[in-house]
């Protein structure tokens, strides 16, 4: 629709620092381009005055009693303005470390920001973590005020030095800025035009800052993400009803849902008071869509064309920023959000706590309020999702503890696998025969029921040492038995597979399927494979039922390195292995395995007379 | 899609979230521009319909052709009306000033109505750029049991993840509006069409640009007469939406004080 009366409309935050004068800076604009509402100067000029105190431009925006009292900005807050440009709405946030929530309900809508820092104080804790966490936020584009020039004589000097360390620090997070500028809201330098008291300074006013800033662009030329939010059943229509986050779909399309895998076609886009039926709909939109097949579809579920799909994964990296009252802990449960999805997680670990102030990391069990930190999330059902920098928006989340939300989030998949191709079936038409011959009969003719001893721990813990010997010990007893060995299947059933996350995750798959048969035929089956994800032997063990029995070979790094019996970690350090488990790649040891050997305690034998006990215990028939 | 696409699909997206998040929602009608708009809007969400009650607690005191608007749409619109008395002037809190005592009364009313009715959550059509307080509001607002607001402790609010769950006795306000500005309103009106009462155009150099109760609601001076005029108008006026509402201008927190104990 072409209407002269619907102009461009922006979205800007402030931020910075308590007492930089963000609101101060705001409401020199509002004053300086003529845009505040009649008699709101008197307003102002009245509160002052009652409060003995000299004019105050933040009283524009510092709405509740306690702010003006105080001299603060407790909550973010909005206000409309118009350039000759275009429609602003300016986000006021708060820079006080105490309302950090506040800043981030501000911030996480915006279009761009203004990083406001005091030309006096330079650049402080919160200018650091506020240019952190727009990055972290997506906010794309951003540019510096380096206010009250006004108390540093509009020296040059003073501003040069801060400009380069601002640019400094934002660079090392990945933050280019459009413009760093030196202004005095109080004396209204460089807000619409050049400022006399700084004719060094070339570049635009902060006004022109704004009028430069690009409104961004729906997301319609990236893969379809449409995350269900409803299902209604008004009528006898059954209309999907959900927001399209990217892409564009259109009716007859074909569109997977994720995570149940079942695709669809659509067969309208439904719209009330609309003079056609629309036939396409796109990033931004909020509809609702027929199908052409009635199939299970709930809130959650996320359809894409199948050329392109989210991942799907129950376990994932993610960069969180933590607003909660209780610290995020290792091993806690959250609820969590992430488009519609929501879901248990875990926290399975605290990775880094980063400094934002200066970017240095440490390990941790807990994140404190108001800290960032790299942790690594499970959930108890299958997701679908994408890495944040691929789609902002179902690559991001938030956690709730209990009834608040305590924490934001962006995804990275790094060093785990999309886990779409393992639960994906391709072949239909398929029926499972049944055989004549039942366990309980080759159970009675081996002297012992089938199994899965699934052995895993890190490389050099003594898997494989143990298997062979298990293996030789069980077999002289009169046990059918047999190892599968990592390297060997590499060599034949795996020869196609590398070691990328998703090949490793699909190499444990088959092993998992090939055991599970094994087992099934009456066989002792030892794996040795290091399978540092949960999730991968968790579908081992499905596959295996009920005969899958999780050994952890157990030794800490330290050991393991010291043995190195394949020389992998000399290796691994020297940075000639990529990916490494233990050094570069995350091992996930097993939450209740069915039995835990100790080999940096143990010698060999005792280890091996443990073993036996578990097996004579579990698969012995009594005849 | 046009700024007023986006408000458009933003809304919706809030009404469809309340919708499917909370048990027993309904919508506040006050008979105005924004709340037809939010009526309107809920149409589009919900397909044509609107599935849930809309209210009107009424003070008895608007003006004549705000009630025939209402019996009129309630009925074309297919709506589930339902209707909260007020309480008389002499039950508010006398410490109040006048104007603001007056209004208080539709606070308690709802409060009463509420106490009848219980929902979970509903939704008012309020607006950031309305008036100050009002700007630091949240899309999903949670009430004390007396309908308090807690304005120093607002959950965070970021992504559109809105808080949608909430201690047992927590009651949530809901503002499909919140992101909309008075020019907006009038802009979505004209394009959509949707029927507005008289007393927004100017008659003898006045209009209504805020309606609310006939003795604390003044018409400031203007010469639009329809809606093209009063976007016009809003382009350049530099006088404040609800400066005919007395109730905002009595003492510097006179509306804070209002808002906190639940006005909306």
């Amino acid at each position: 629709m072409t209407n002269g009366n619907i102009r461009d409309f922006l979205k800007i935050v402030f931020v910075g620092h308590v007492d930089h004068g963000k609101s101060t800076l705001v409401g020199r604009i509002f004053h300086d381009t003529d845009s505040l509402p009649e008699g709101k100067v008197e307003s102002i000029r009245r509160m002052c005055e009652r409060r003995g105190m000299p004019m105050e431009y933040a009283f524009l925006l510092d709405a509740l009693q306690a702010e003006r009292d105080q001299g603060i900005t407790i909550d973010t807050t909005q206000i409309w303005f118009k350039s000759a440009r275009r429609d602003y709405v300016i986000i006021d946030a708060p820079g006080h470390k105490e309302f950090l929530k506040n800043m981030i309900t501000g911030a996480a809508s915006a279009d761009a920001a203004i990083l406001v820092i005091d030309a006096k104080e330079g650049v402080q804790e919160q200018s650091r973590r506020h240019g952190y966490l727009l990055h972290l936020m997506g906010v794309p584009q951003v540019t510096v005020c380096v206010n009250k020039m006004d108390l540093v004589g509009y020296s040059q000097d003073r501003f040069d030095a801060i400009e380069r360390e601002i640019r400094g620090y934002l660079q090392s997070i990945g933050v280019s800025p459009d413009h760093v500028i030196p202004v005095s809201g109080r004396e209204g330098d460089l807000i619409v035009g050049p400022s006399a008291s700084m004719p060094w300074y070339p570049g635009p006013s902060v006004v022109d800052a704004l009028d430069g800033f690009r409104v961004p662009a729906p997301a319609t030329d990236q893969p379809l993400r449409f995350p269900v939010q409803d299902v209604y059943k008004f009528d006898d229509r059954r209309i999907i009803a959900g927001r399209i986050e990217s892409g564009t779909l259109r009716v007859g399309d074909t569109l997977l849902f994720s995570p149940t895998n079942k695709t669809v076609r659509v067969k309208s886009i439904e719209a009330w008071n609309a003079p056609a039926p629309p036939m396409k709909a796109s990033a931004g939109q909020s509809v609702g869509i027929t199908l052409d097949e009635q199939i299970f579809v709930e809130r959650g579920h996320v359809a894409s064309h199948e050329s392109h799909p989210p991942i799907e994964t129950d376990v994932f990296r993610a960069h969180v920023f933590w607003l909660g009252r209780e610290p995020l802990k290792t091993g806690k449960t959250y609820r969590m959000k992430l488009a519609n999805t929501e879901a248990p997680v875990t926290v399975q670990s605290i990775d880094n706590v980063i400094d934002t102030g200066d970017l240095s990391q440490r390990a941790g069990a807990t994140v404190e309020r108001n800290a960032v930190a790299e942790i690594t999330v499970r959930s108890r059902k299958m997701l679908a999702l994408d890495e944040f920098r691929d789609n902002q928006k179902t690559g991001r989340f938030v956690l709730i503890d209990g009834y608040d939300i305590s924490g934001g989030g962006i995804v990275s998949m790094e060093g785990y696998a999309d886990q779409r191709q393992m639960i994906t079936r391709r072949a239909s038409n398929i029926t499972q025969v049944m055989h004549d011959i039942t366990d309980a009969d080759r159970a009675r003719r081996n002297g012992h029921k089938g199994g899965v001893l699934w052995f895993t721990g890190l490389s050099g813990a003594g898997k494989s040492t143990l298997a062979v010997a298990t293996e030789r010990r069980l077999f002289d007893l009169g046990y059918q038995v047999y190892v599968l060995d990592g390297d060997n299947v590499r060599f034949g059933l795996n020869a196609d597979l590398g070691f990328s996350p998703e090949d490793r995750a699909e190499n444990i798959r088959r092993v998992g399927e090939v055991a599970a048969l094994m087992a099934r035929a009456g066989l002792i089956v030892i794996t040795a494979f290091i399978s540092p994800y949960r999730s991968d032997r968790d579908r081992a063990r499905q596959a295996a039922g009920h005969d899958f029995h999780e050994i952890f070979i157990q030794a800490d790094v330290a050991t393991c390195e010291a043995r190195d019996p394949k020389g992998l970690y000399q290796k691994a350090r020297a940075g000639e292995i990529k990916e490494f488990t233990g050094v570069s790649a995350p091992y996930e040891a097993p939450d209740a395995p069915e039995l835990s050997v100790d080999t940096a305690a143990l010698p060999v034998d005792a280890c091996l007379d443990k073993l036996m006990a578990y097996v004579e215990e579990t698969f012995t028939r009594t005849r | 899609m046009d700024h007023l696409d986006r408000l458009e699909s933003q809304s919706i997206y809030i009404f469809r979230e309340a919708f499917n998040r909370l048990d027993r929602v309904g919508m506040l009608w006050s008979l105005g521009k924004d709340s037809n708009v939010m009526i309107w809007l809920a149409r589009k969400a919900f397909f044509g319909r609107v599935p849930f009650p809309v209210m009107h607690v009424d003070t008895g005191k608007k003006f004549p052709e705000m009630y025939e608007f209402r019996d009129r749409y309630a009925k074309e619109w297919d709506l589930t009306f339902l209707r909260g008395e007020c309480p008389p002037i002499e039950e508010m809190d006398p410490s109040l000033p006048p104007a603001a005592r007056s209004a208080a009364r539709k606070t308690e009313g709802l409060k009463r109505f509420l106490a009848e009715n219980p929902f979970d959550g509903i939704f008012a059509g309020i607006r950031r750029d309305e008036e100050a307080t009002r700007a630091k509001e949240r899309v999903f607002s949670p009430r004390g049991e007396g309908g308090q607001w807690n304005f120093r402790d607002q959950p965070p609010e970021f992504w559109d993840q809105f808080n949608t769950e909430f201690p047992p006795g927590t009651h949530i306000r809901i503002h499909p509006l919140l992101h909309w500005t008075e020019v907006d309103i009038w802009l979505y009106t004209q394009r959509e069409k949707i029927p507005v009462i008289d007393l927004y155009f100017a008659k003898d150099g006045k209009r209504y640009r805020s309606l609310g109760d006939k003795d604390i609601t003044s018409p400031v001076a203007s010469n639009a007469t329809t809606i093209e005029e009063i976007i016009e108008e809003l382009r350049t006026t530099k006088i404040p939406e609800r400066a005919g509402r007395a109730m905002d201008h009595e003492a510097e927190d006179a509306f804070e004080r209002l808002r906190a104990d639940g006005y909306m």
